[in-house]
C-alpha cells in the first residue's frame, strides 16, 4: 500500500503528527503562565515550609568545630578542653543574631541553655586566655553540667526528627533516644484529638442536619426548591467573619439565645449557659458554616436518583421506611461520602472561627501552627505541625478524588 | 407539595414533623446572617437587643455606629469610642487587593482553562490538581509558608506580596468555573470563525470570550470573594497599612467589640447577597447560551 503524501509531499502521518504536536504546544502555552505562578508563589513557599520540619543546619553553621570534635566524645563524663575552648571561641565569634537564634534553638532540646548562652556571650570577655574548662565553668555552673552538654548531641546531624517527634509529644531524650514529654509539656497529642473529635462531630452534625434538606431540595418541585436554595447559597457566600460574628451575638452569656430562653422561663436568669469561647461554641459555629459544603453535594447526588425507583419499592408492598432505608439510602452513599469528606477536610484544617468562638477548650490544631508562627517563632515545631496536617489533608483528598473526582467540584 | 388522599394519619404527622425539622435547619442557616442586621442600627452600645429595641421604640435605633464607620464624627457620637476612619481605610485596602488579585487571577485562569479544555492537553489531571491545590491546602498553612517564603524577598508586609498571595488563592475558582462553562463548548465554531477569514485573536474576542463571558465573571465574582474575605493571610503577610476589612474585623471581635463590626457585617451581607444574586443569573445566562435547558 502506498503512503498518503499531504499537498506540501509530507507522508500523512508525518503531518498528522506535527500538526498533533503544535496543538499540545499550545495547549501547554495557555497552561503554562499560570502553572508557573502557582508553582513560584505558591507550591515553593510551602514545601520551602515542609523542609523547616527537618532542617537543623542554622546551628550547624553557628558551631561547626564544636560539633566536629562531639562526634567523638564518649558522652560519659564532661568533654575534654579542646571542646571547651572551641565553643568558648565559636561564642565569641559568632555573630550576635546567628548565635541568638541558635541557643533559641539549643533551648527546645533542654531549657537552660539560652540563659546560658547569653549569659556566656556576656561574661567570656573576661577570659583572656585558657585553660577554658575551668574559667568557663566558673562563670556558669551549667557549663560543668554533663546533662547539657549532651542534650546537644540532637543537634549535630544537619536534619533532625525531633520537630516530628515534638509535634506528638515525644521527645530525644540526652542519649537521643525517643521518650515522651514530661507529663505538663504533653498538650499536641490532646489537640490532635480534639482536632479529630471536633472534625468528626461537625462533619455528623452536617449530616445529620444537611441529609433532610438536601432530600428536601432534591424532591420539591423547581420553583420552591430554587427558592430554599438560597438558604444554603447565601451562607456560602457570606463572609466568614460576620457568620463568626453571628454567633458570638447569638452564644454569649447576655446574648440572644441565652434571652430566649431566660424570657421563656426555660432558663434562670442566674444560670446562663456558657455556649461560646468553649468546645461547643466551635461545634455550633463550624456545623452552621459548614453545612453549605455537605448541603451541595448532597443536593446534586440526590438530584439524579429517578423517584420513581422509590415508587416501585412502595408498590411492591414495601414500609416507607424500609424502602427509604433500602432502596433511596444506597443511592446517596457517594453524596455522603463527597459532603462527609469536604467537610471533615476543610473542618480539620479550620482556624479563623476556632479562634474567635473556642475559647482555650475548642481549639483545633490550625492554632498551635500559628502560635508557634508568630508567638513562640519556634518555626520547625510549625513546619512539623503543617506538615502531618497537610499529609492528613492530601491522603483524604486522594480519597476524595477516587471517589468523586476533584475536577467534579461545583461551585455555586 | 399536597400528599396523596390515601396517606395514614401517622404518615402525615411523620410528614409534617419532617417539613419542620427542615424548616428548622434552614432557620439555623440563615437566622445568624439576618440576626446582625437590626442590631447594627442598635442605639446602645451593646451587642444585643435592648428592651427598648424589642418594644420598637425609635430612639432605640439610631445610626451612630454607621456614622464611625464611614468615618463622620459628631460631637455626642464620641463619647464612646474613638473616632476613627480605620474602616475606610480597611475598604480601601480590601477593594485595591481584591481587585488587583481578581484582575491577574482572571487573566491568568482563563488562559490556564482555555489550555486545559483543549483535547490535546497532556498530564491534564495532575496540571488540574497542581492548579486546584491554593483552594485545597488550609489556609493556615498556606500563609505559614507564604509568610517564609516572601519574607525572603522583602514582600512581607508589602502591597503587592498580598496581591500575589490572593491570586494564587483565587485562581481556582476561575479554573474551575471556565472549564466548567467550555465543557461542551463547540469548537466547530472557532474554525468556522478561521475559515472565514478571522484572526487567532479577533476568533478569541469576537466568538469565544462573549460564550465564556458568564463563566469568566462569575469566576472573577468568586476570586474577588475570596480574597474579600480572606483573614490567616493578611493576618501573618500584612503590616499595619495593609490592614483589610476582615482584619479589621478580626482584631475589632478580639480586642473592643464595637457595634461598629455589625455595621461592617450588614454591609458585607448586603454585598454577599449582591454577588449571589449575580452568580446565578450569570449561570443561567450560561446555561441559556449553550444551549442547556433550566433545570
Amino acid at each position: 500500500m502506498s503512503e498518503i503524501i499531504t499537498t506540501e509531499g509530507v507522508p500523512l502521518k508525518v503531518s498528522l503528527k506535527r500538526a498533533e504536536r503544535i496543538n499540545k504546544i499550545r495547549a501547554l502555552v495557555l497552561v503554562l503562565p499560570l502553572t508557573l505562578f502557582i508553582i513560584i508563589t505558591f507550591v515553593i513557599p510551602i514545601i520551602a515550609m515542609l523542609t523547616r520540619s527537618i532542617d537543623d543546619k542554622q546551628i550547624n553553621t553557628v558551631l561547626p568545630k564544636t560539633f566536629e570534635i562531639y562526634k567523638q566524645w564518649d558522652r560519659k563524663q564532661l568533654p575534654s578542653e579542646e571542646m571547651y575552648a572551641t565553643i568558648f571561641n565559636e561564642i565569641m565569634t559568632a555573630d550576635k543574631r546567628a548565635i541568638g537564634k541558635a541557643s533559641t534553638r539549643m533551648n527546645y532540646s533542654k531549657s537552660g541553655w539560652k540563659s546560658l548562652i547569653k549569659k556566656s556571650k556576656r561574661k567570656f570577655k573576661k577570659i583572656k586566655e585558657g585553660p577554658y574548662k575551668e574559667k568557663m565553668i566558673a562563670i556558669d555552673k551549667k557549663w560543668g553540667k554533663i546533662e547539657y552538654w549532651k542534650a546537644i548531641g540532637e543537634m549535630v546531624d544537619p536534619y533532625t526528627f525531633g520537630y516530628f517527634l515534638n509535634a506528638v509529644d515525644l521527645k530525644y531524650d540526652s542519649n537521643k533516644k525517643i521518650v515522651q514529654q514530661p507529663e505538663k509539656r504533653r498538650i499536641y497529642n490532646y489537640t490532635w484529638y480534639k482536632t479529630l473529635k471536633i472534625s468528626v462531630l461537625v462533619t455528623l452534625f452536617c449530616l445529620i442536619l444537611g441529609y433532610p434538606i438536601s432530600y428536601l431540595l432534591a424532591t420539591l418541585p423547581l420553583k420552591y426548591s430554587n427558592l430554599l436554595m438560597i438558604f444554603v447559597l447565601l451562607p456560602f457566600w457570606t463572609s466568614l467573619l460576620v457568620r463568626t460574628v453571628s454567633w458570638i451575638i447569638i452564644l454569649m452569656r447576655k446574648g440572644v439565645f441565652n434571652s430566649i430562653l431566660v424570657w421563656a422561663g426555660i432558663i434562670a436568669d442566674e444560670n446562663r449557659m456558657q455556649l461560646i469561647y468553649n468546645e461547643t461554641g466551635t461545634l455550633i459555629a463550624m456545623t452552621q458554616i459548614l453545612l453549605p459544603f455537605m448541603v451541595l453535594p448532597l443536593y446534586s447526588v440526590m438530584k439524579t436518583i429517578p423517584p420513581s425507583y422509590m415508587r416501585a419499592a412502595l408498590n411492591l408492598g414495601a414500609h416507607p421506611m424500609h424502602a427509604f432505608y433500602r432502596i433511596y439510602m444506597p443511592q446517596t452513599v457517594p453524596g455522603i461520602s463527597a459532603g462527609g469528606l469536604l467537610v471533615f477536610v476543610l473542618a480539620i484544617g479550620y482556624f479563623i472561627t476556632p479562634e474567635l468562638v473556642g475559647g482555650a477548650d475548642g481549639q483545633l490544631i490550625g492554632h498551635w501552627i500559628a502560635y508557634h508562627l508568630k508567638s513562640t517563632l519556634n518555626w520547625g515545631l510549625c513546619a512539623a505541625l503543617g506538615t502531618i496536617l497537610l499529609v492528613v489533608m492530601l491522603t483524604l483528598y486522594w480519597a476524595y478524588n477516587k471517589i468523586v473526582g476533584i475536577e467534579n467540584i461545583k461551585l455555586g | 407539595m399536597a400528599l396523596p388522599t390515601y396517606t395514614t394519619t401517622g404518615q402525615r404527622i411523620g410528614y409534617y414533623t419532617y417539613l419542620f425539622y427542615c424548616g428548622l435547619v434552614f432557620f439555623f442557616l440563615i437566622a445568624p446572617i439576618f440576626m446582625i442586621v437590626p442590631l447594627s442600627f442598635n442605639q446602645s452600645p451593646f451587642f444585643g437587643f435592648t428592651p427598648e429595641m424589642l418594644r420598637l421604640e425609635p430612639e432605640a435605633f439610631s445610626l451612630r455606629w454607621y456614622r464611625q464607620m464611614l468615618g463622620i464624627c459628631r460631637p455626642d457620637d464620641i463619647i464612646t469610642t474613638v473616632c476613627t476612619n480605620k474602616w475606610m481605610i480597611g475598604t480601601k485596602n480590601s477593594f485595591i487587593i481584591g481587585l488587583s488579585a481578581t484582575f491577574l487571577a482572571t487573566a491568568l485562569g482563563t488562559t490556564a482553562a482555555l489550555g486545559l479544555s483543549r483535547p490535546h492537553m497532556p498530564f491534564k489531571a495532575a496540571v488540574m490538581a497542581l492548579l486546584i491545590s491554593p483552594m485545597i491546602v488550609p489556609l493556615i498553612i498556606t500563609a505559614a509558608g507564604i509568610f517564609f517564603f516572601y519574607a525572603k524577598f522583602g514582600l512581607v508586609g508589602t502591597y503587592t506580596g498580598l496581591i500575589l498571595a490572593h491570586t494564587a488563592l483565587g485562581t481556582p475558582f476561575v479554573v474551575i468555573t471556565v472549564t466548567a462553562t467550555l465543557t461542551g463548548f463547540d469548537t466547530n465554531l472557532i474554525r468556522a470563525s478561521q475559515s472565514l477569514g478571522a484572526g487567532t485573536m479577533k476568533t478569541f474576542f469576537k466568538v469565544v470570550m462573549p460564550l465564556i463571558l458568564p463563566g469568566v465573571i462569575s469566576g472573577a465574582l468568586f476570586a474577588f470573594i475570596t480574597s474579600f474575605d480572606e483573614v490567616v493571610v493578611v493576618l501573618f503577610l500584612g503590616s499595619v497599612e495593609q490592614q483589610t476589612i476582615p482584619r479589621q474585623m478580626w482584631s475589632g471581635i478580639r480586642q473592643e467589640i464595637s457595634p461598629v463590626i455589625l455595621c461592617m457585617a450588614t454591609c458585607l451581607v448586603a454585598l454577599s447577597i449582591t454577588l449571589l444574586t449575580a452568580v446565578e443569573l450569570l449561570r443561567r445566562r450560561s446555561e441559556r447560551l449553550r444551549g442547556i435547558k433550566l433545570r
